[in-house]
């Protein structure tokens, strides 16, 4: 017994057009991850987390407010914003000069700590907002996928452009990427560094404050979604290289569909298998990444 | 324009800086020379803010400046070019030198101080589309200058210009720290060959070992009796 198997063409053009789509709102995600690292080589592992609560903040709007999804977007970024440039000044600023190991324990046990505190405060039921605008499917060149799907793979698409539009156009994005490349050469053309990294960790998180407001559309909420989506995250940080914008963006596509291929040649429950594998592979012939510097 | 009153510095438990005095004042280009690792830097950092002082006082025309962040102390007029250049490696070089006008202060003569540049060091206008990181070291020098210059200071610290460069660029560089000087720029710079430094400079400053050991006119310290001894080897 073989355990795989031959979809059809149009099981395969299917599939491969939502892996695509995945890969988008994946792209957004990994970009805020890689933007802190490239900002202060921190890894932030309570980005999950980070979107995990955007995922609430969107459910709760929904279920309290009865704000639709789509409306939460602006919502969620805010406060995700406001979450990361609270983590810069509350925790991340005390420890920098600090231990590697105290970086790396930091965001670790902020990731920890949120995830328990979701648990205690709203129970680990499994929760969805059942009558969003934007539901069922929708053809996309003679294929069909679900239009919530198609919404956030789309705006989490323009979130990014509008992402790298600021970075590398807009004077404070030059500042950010001077901040950087030399902090000390930075602060000495009179940019305020202390401010670029809250900046930083406020766009990171918003990132995902995005996302996770689409996400919610058409996932489930509750205390451990984040895990997933951060894993994925760190891999395809990994894959387009650390600290490169349009690598997150090229990674996100090839993961979202190397996923989907994944399930479907293989098995649906081998799915992340064939990532992680890839994320071996580049690990082991470019350590660097597609896009890294280093 | 400038006054360091004894200043003291220590990294961590090791004292580098012992009360150390120092005036330069408009119009001046003073040098400011010693060995490896008598503390030069640590001067000029802390006068930049990048260092925090142990003791002492810092004032920039009249006004106290310790204490204050980097990106307010620059604010006041003061540039900085750092020891090994430091340019940022992957931007451009025209990058680079709008980034020197980021201050609100300096930003709408934007166009005026970059035309200017490019005709101090005509050879950066030709690499403006290079990454920082492709050019020369006498290129990434003359970047690091320019970029200093691009927020129009009343006072230019420079840490060893020369460093690592060939006598030409070496030559070339002196000519143009004695322009940037005429052209009513008060400069201190910071470099290890006396003879060198002190050829450009009005007046000049000897650290040893986080102290001041010498200071007077050009002519004065080139014929101290320590400078004789120790650093022409008369
Ligand atoms: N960040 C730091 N942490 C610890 N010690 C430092 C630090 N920076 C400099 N030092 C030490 O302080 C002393 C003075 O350093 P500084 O860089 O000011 O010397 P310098 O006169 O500029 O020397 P050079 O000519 O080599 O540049 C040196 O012994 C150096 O090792
Ligand atoms: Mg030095």
């Amino acid at each position: 017994m073989s355990i795989f198997t031959i979809p059809s063409s149009e099981v395969l053009i299917q599939g491969i057009l939502s892996g695509i789509l995945m890969g988008f709102v994946y792209a957004l995600i990994a970009a805020g991850l890689s933007l802190i690292f490239g900002l202060m080589e921190i890894v932030n592992f309570a980005h999950g987390e980070f979107l995990m609560l955007s995922m609430y903040t969107t459910f709760w709007a929904y279920a309290l407010f009865a704000l639709d999804p789509l409306l939460s977007v602006p919502l969620s970024a805010g406060v995700l914003f406001l979450l990361g440039w609270l983590t810069y000044r509350g925790i991340i600023r005390r420890i920098l000069g600090g231990p590697m190991l105290a970086q790396i324990f930091a965001t670790f046990g902020l990731g920890i700590f949120l995830r328990a505190a979701a648990q205690f405060l709203w129970t680990p039921d499994f929760r969805q907002v059942s009558k969003a605008w934007v539901q069922g499917p929708v053809r996309i060149l003679g294929v069909s996928v679900g239009l919530p799907q198609a919404v956030a793979s789309v705006a989490c698409l323009a979130a990014f452009g509008m992402l790298y539009w600021f970075i590398t156009r807009t004077e404070t994005g030059f500042a950010l990427e001077a901040t950087a490349q030399d902090r000390q050469a930075a602060a000495l053309m009179g940019i305020n560094t202390e401010r670029m990294f809250a900046l930083g960790w406020g766009i990171g998180a918003a990132c995902v404050g995005v996302a996770g407001a689409f996400l919610a559309n058409f996932f489930y909420v509750f205390p451990h979604v984040g895990s997933l989506f951060a894993l994925i995250a760190y891999v395809t940080v990994a894959l387009g290289g650390f600290g490169s914008i349009p690598g997150s963006l090229v990674a996100g596509v090839i993961i979202g569909v190397i996923e989907v291929l994944g399930g479907l040649l293989i098995a649906p429950a081998f799915k992340y298998v064939a990532v992680f594998v890839l994320y071996l592979v580049v690990v082991l012939v470019r350590p660097q990444g597609l896009f890294g510097k280093f | 324009m400038l006054r360091v009153q004894n200043l003291q510095v220590k990294y961590g438990d090791f004292q580098v800086l012992w009360g150390v005095s120092l005036e330069v004042h408009e119009g001046e280009v003073v040098c400011l020379l010693g060995p490896n690792g008598a503390g030069k830097s640590t001067i000029i950092n802390a006068v930049s803010g990048l260092v925090r002082p142990l003791a002492g006082c810092l004032e920039f025309c009249g006004e106290r400046i310790d204490g204050l962040p980097t990106h307010e102390i620059v604010t006041r007029g003061i540039s900085h070019v750092l020891e090994r250049r430091r340019v940022f490696p992957y931007l451009t070089v025209e990058k680079n030198l709008l980034l020197g006008s980021y201050q609100v202060r300096a930003r709408p003569h934007r166009e005026g101080s970059l035309s200017r540049v490019f005709s101090l060091f005509p050879v950066l206008r030709q690499r403006r589309n290079q990454l920082a990181h492709s050019l020369s070291g006498g290129e990434q020098q003359m970047l690091a200058i320019g970029r200093g210059l691009m927020s129009r200071p009343k006072f230019l610290m420079i840490d060893e210009p020369f460093l690592g460069l060939a006598p030409l660029v070496v030559t070339e560089i002196l000519k143009i720290i004695t322009q940037i000087g005429a052209a009513g720029i008060t400069v201190l710079f910071i470099e290890q060959n006396v003879q060198l430094a002190l050829s450009v400079s009005h007046r000049g400053y000897v650290l040893e070992s986080g102290r001041m050991v010498v200071s007077g006119s050009a002519k004065e310290v080139l014929e101290s009796a320590l400078v004789r001894k120790v650093y022409l080897g008369i």
